[in-house]
């Protein structure tokens, strides 16, 4: 059961990896002109998993911030990563060790979290465990790449790789949309929101991480209240 | 300046624990009917706010040519993902029609504006 749930999260981990490369080689070839090392854009990869937060980190690096800047900063940035792990938390199976999620944390991105959430009914640790396997080598991969190569890989290539995780969160939450109504005033008023954050003058101002902190947290509560969920009781899992 | 991987180490750990505090402390159901409504849209509210206006403006198209003709990669690409997503294709057929899109409408813009196709 967890050898199949492990495999299912591999297959989906493809497209993230995809998506992760085109990022994260963007982030090895900046991190080698800001003269930071190969091996350390690469320990930045592997160790923050994050892509806001690791470009914002490495402008702290190259201007000599004080750590305090960095963990302000990280902390405001990847905040939205908490809400994801409450989510998380209730969506897990009952009985998942603290062991296994202190494994977890170390990698709830924005599409692992988008993977994850999708599943039906309970979420088994070791979906995610899968497509983190094959996603985090991805973002590694494709730092080391960007970092060697300053900037082989065809500027066109990336471009097209850059919308990969958006097409990925579409055909997420599209299927629950068409079927629930709420679901669909949700996805609706979160673009429009968000549209709002990357337009309006004075809105633009706010950080695109604190931004979708915002959506999230206006739009969910105001579902909530206009629209409460009642679960019907979990269905015997798809085994 | 500080040595680059005491940087590193506040980065990584802030980061990890945002992460994992709250799937570490929060082990209980949630039984407040809210709180679980809210949980519930969560997911759909996050992912939205992300993908839009995000998938217009990612492609390079938007640097190279500006204004509207700069976003119609993103757009038709978004477009595609919409209408295959509805048609409830899996995950990674989706994300790969988006980039074949853009890929595609950025080499015809390529050709026109620029008379070269990359």
């Amino acid at each position: 059961m967890n050898k199949k749930e492990f495999k299912e999260g591999m297959r989906d981990g493809i497209p993230i990896a995809l998506g992760y490369l085109a990022v994260s080689f963007t982030f090895g070839m900046m991190a080698v002109k800001d003269h930071i090392g190969i091996l350390q854009a690469v320990i930045i990869s592997m160790t923050n998993v994050t892509s806001a937060g690791q470009f914002a980190g490495l402008d702290i690096i190259v201007a000599g911030g004080s750590l305090i800047e960095m963990a302000l900063t990280q902390l405001i940035i990847n905040l939205r990563y908490s809400l994801m792990s409450i989510s998380l938390s209730q969506k897990l199976q009952k009985g998942t060790g603290t062991g296994k999620r202190l494994l977890l944390a170390y990698s709830v991105t924005d599409e692992i979290f988008g993977v994850s959430a999708a599943r039906k009914g309970k979420l088994n640790i070791f979906y995610s465990y899968g497509a983190i396997a094959v996603a985090v080598p991805g973002w590694v991969l494709g730092t080391a790449l960007g970092a060697i190569s300053g900037s082989i890989m065809p500027a066109f290539l990336m471009s097209a790789f850059s919308v990969a995780i958006y097409g990925m969160f579409l055909a997420i939450i599209i299927p629950p949309a068409k079927e629930d109504k709420a679901v669909l005033g949700v996805v609706l008023a979160a673009m429009a929101l968000a549209s709002a954050f990357a337009y309006v003058p004075g809105m633009k101002k706010i950080s695109s991480g604190f931004a979708i902190i915002i959506v999230t947290l206006l739009v969910s509560a105001i579902a909530a209240i206009l629209h409460p969920h009642v679960e019907e009781e979990e269905v015997s899992d798809h085994a | 300046m500080h040595n680059i991987y005491i940087y590193i180490l506040v980065m990584a750990g802030v980061t990890y624990l945002i992460r994992m505090l709250p799937l570490v402390l929060l082990k209980k159901e949630i039984k407040n009917q809210f709180v679980k409504s809210f949980l519930y849209y969560v997911p759909y509210a996050c992912l939205a706010a992300m993908t839009f206006p995000a998938i217009i403006t990612a492609p390079s198209a938007v640097a190279t040519y500006g204004g509207v003709i700069g976003l119609l990669p993103g757009l038709v690409g978004f477009i595609l993902a919409l209408l295959l997503a509805y048609k409830k294709k899996s995950l990674i057929v989706v994300a790969l029609a988006a980039c074949a899109a853009v890929f595609l409408v950025e080499r015809i813009l390529s050709f026109l504006i620029l008379g070269t196709l990359i």
